[in-house]
């Protein structure tokens, strides 16, 4: 499968200690239910990112168990409390156990 | 004539009378097969562990009306300080009228500093989708609300 870039954006580079920085992220993914059938009536199987998780300078603040009832090209939208600088990390893995990674920084000062 | 008329008559009654009798108690007895139409009410008890839900402090903010079921928006959020003496643990979201029941499970901790998060969900059909929130004291919270689906997802 093709490397998949996610798109994350974070409302802010830098902030002050306590402030809540907003996280918006899109990956693209079938995000296939396993119900479906195609033209021939065969199931095709499912495959979705069943979790998500983000860590800001390595400890986790934020994370999901996504189901099938999460549409394709899965977005995600959280906040989190700026509490120290670092690598702010979000990592979706597949059924089959793939990840796709991406990675934004955060600058906390005060 | 006129007896067996009568009789007929009466036959009748106590039929029509026995029906509405039976039909009473079909309506007072649970009827599991035609509540649960997916596992959502295994999945809620599952994670509440059977704990009683107050209907409080959980905002779950989706359209009235989905024009598109594969795509719908959803906020929750709940109310809590977020500290590390009272914080949301996670956060259940099922769907009572999808093939399946389970729709997302958030976690969060004290560092997430707020408990708001925005995604968008599939909806096979008119349904009701159910919040269950859960604080690190161990209490749950619960929010529901219909959302009318003009074009259905999740199918085939």
């Amino acid at each position: 499968m093709a490397e998949v870039k996610p798109r994350i954006k974070l409302d802010r580079k830098q902030a002050k200690k306590g402030d809540l920085v907003e996280v918006k992220a899109l990956v693209s993914h079938v995000m296939e239910t396993g119900l479906r059938k195609d033209a021939s009536g065969n199931t095709i199987p499912r495959k979705i990112l069943s979790s998500f998780s983000c860590t800001v300078n390595g400890k986790r603040v934020f994370s999901a168990d996504f189901e099938t009832a999460i549409s394709a090209n899965p977005y995600i939208q959280f906040r989190f409390r700026a509490e120290e600088s670092g690598p702010v990390v979000l990592t979706w893995t597949d059924d089959d156990g793939t990840k796709i990674v991406g990675e934004e920084s955060i600058t906390v000062t005060g | 004539m006129q007896m067996a008329l009568e009789l007929h008559r009466r036959e009748l009654l106590t039929l029509a009378l026995g029906a509405s009798a039976v039909g009473f108690v079909w309506s007072v007895l649970p009827r599991p097969a035609l509540a649960a139409k997916n596992d959502a009410a295994e999945l809620i008890k599952k994670f509440t562990g059977g704990r009683p839900a107050s209907e409080a402090r959980v905002r779950l903010d989706l359209p009235e009306i989905a024009e598109n079921g594969n795509t719908v928006p959803m906020t929750i959020s709940v109310e809590s300080p977020m500290t590390e003496e009272s914080y949301v643990t996670d956060v259940l979201v099922v769907a009572d009228g999808n093939p399946r029941g389970g729709v997302v499970t958030f976690h969060f901790s004290p560092a997430s500093g707020i408990a708001e998060v925005n995604t968008r969900i599939r909806l096979a059909e008119t349904q009701n989708v159910i919040a269950v929130a859960k604080m690190n004291d161990g209490s749950v919270f619960t929010a529901s609300k219909q959302v009318k689906v003009t074009i259905g997802g999740c199918g085939g």
